[in-house]
């Protein structure tokens, strides 16, 4: 974890965007392990394939379309250090209160996570609890997310689809068959 | 060695603060984007730290193995991640519109692009 | 990338394994790691790899966008739809106990259908992102 503030500060530091791309990619695989050291395989599993996969192409992608080196700021900002300190010392004067980690008394695991245990084998059946949770007990979070991903991937499509492009080269009757354009 | 309790939770804090700083104080939108990343990341380890029980396991059933990690939390971020990566790329989206109609991806020169008339 | 022989030897070898190891996670979420959205990602990834070893035009003609985007689709359909046919059959919406005799293999006759949507729901939003971001024109006009 230590690795992880070191490589987030590395990248607020650094200004040659295609080096932050790289980083990123490395943050990503740095927190998969700590979720396997947290015993949360699944979502590590995801983070490495997202994060370090699909998220770093993603980012190179937008630099070749856009530009990779930041621009030199001349004079440092201290208002926005000063904001992050403050809040940085109240969150931590908030976690002065929380349940240690691992602590097994802690308010969260004596909620409704005992009944997932103990009854989504026979209830559900598949031995991975992860799995009956996500797609069973909470079957109307999960629809939501897909539908947040299908929103995106449109949400893309519109800004960046090849329609526009067409439209742009005015050329009216290559638009017929597609939605109207707000660009 | 033992770590104290609290140290994930500091930890989680220190990310979270650089993400926060990188969106506020820095100019370049990518970079922006970069920095919600990194506090998204930091909100992620803090859930799965909540979830971990001290000589649990990972949340699979098998026979003999009687403590397992809160399945819960790992489901909220399994998707989590997955809805993050697709609104990254949609943010990213954005951010190459913006460049095709301002020319750059920095703020203070999309402020004094605006201000033209 | 035309003449990185290595390259595209190496692609074609890994490319079924990376879509074969993809269903696997699919298919067997249940039973170890893994799930829909890890599944929709390698698969979603096994794509893209191709399509930047190979170019976009081709991995096009592989996967063509009207494809895609009913992929897209279909997967949120099947996921609500799923729902539909238990409220149907008499219960609430997303129960799966009435898909089957049994509530035990109805639950997993329905984990099995949902997973299989939200796969092909991610592969494809993956797989339309990355073909967007990648047909357009470098450096944009810039006026």
């Amino acid at each position: 974890m230590v690795f992880m503030a070191v490589t987030a500060f590395t990248l607020a530091r650094l200004r040659n965007l295609f080096a932050v791309a790289m980083l990123s990619g490395v943050f990503s695989l740095l927190a998969a392990v700590v979720y396997v050291v947290m015993d949360a395989v699944d979502v590590a599993f995801t983070e490495a394939a997202v994060g370090a996969g699909i998220a770093t192409v993603l980012m190179l992608g937008t630099l070749v379309l856009t530009t990779d080196v930041e621009k030199v700021h001349p004079k440092k900002p201290i208002a926005p250090l000063i904001v992050v300190t403050l809040t940085g010392a109240v969150l931590i004067y908030g976690t002065l209160d929380m349940p240690h980690y691992g602590d097994p008394n802690a308010p969260i695991h004596h909620h409704v996570a005992p009944r997932y245990i103990e009854k989504s084998g026979a209830e559900v059946g598949p031995p991975n609890i992860v799995t009956s949770v996500l797609a069973s007990y909470r079957g109307y979070d999960t629809l939501g997310e897909v539908t947040v991903i299908f929103t995106a991937a449109a949400g893309v499509l519109v800004l960046l689809g090849r329609w526009r492009r067409a439209a742009a080269a005015s050329n009216p009757h290559k638009t017929d068959d597609e939605p109207e354009a707000r660009s | 060695m033992e770590l104290p309790g609290l140290f994930t939770y500091w930890i989680v804090v220190v990310l979270m603060m650089t993400g926060f700083y990188v969106v506020i104080a820095q100019g370049n939108l990518v970079k922006k984007v970069v920095g919600l990343n990194i506090f998204q990341v930091s909100v992620f380890v803090f859930y799965i730290s909540m979830s971990k029980v001290k000589g649990g396991t990972a949340p699979i059933l098998e026979d003999g193995i009687e403590v397992y990690a809160n399945p819960l939390p790992h489901v909220l971020i399994l998707t989590a991640i997955v809805v993050g990566i697709a609104t990254t790329a949609l943010g990213l989206a954005l951010v190459v519109r913006i460049r095709e109609t301002y020319g750059t991806v920095e703020e203070d020169e999309i402020n004094a692009r605006e201000r033209e008339p | 990338m035309k003449r990185k022989a290595v390259l595209r030897v190496n692609a074609k070898l890994l490319i079924p394994l990376i879509l074969l190891f993809a269903l696997y996670v699919q298919f067997h979420g249940d039973f170890g790691p893994g799930g829909g959205f890890q599944a929709g990602v390698i698969f979603g990834s096994g794509f893209i790899l191709y399509a930047i070893i190979f170019g976009v035009e081709v991995a096009r003609r592989v996967a063509p966008a009207w494809l895609v985007r009913i992929g897209l689709a279909s997967g949120v359909l099947l996921y609500a739809g799923v729902g539909v046919v238990g409220m149907l059959l008499g219960s609430n919406y997303l129960d799966y106990s009435v898909l089957a005799h049994d509530p035990v293999h109805g639950q997993h006759l329905g984990i099995l259908l949902i997973e299989f949507g939200v796969g092909l729901t991610v592969a494809c939003s993956m797989i339309t992102i990355f073909f967007i971001f990648a047909g357009q024109r470098p450096g944009g006009e810039g006026r």
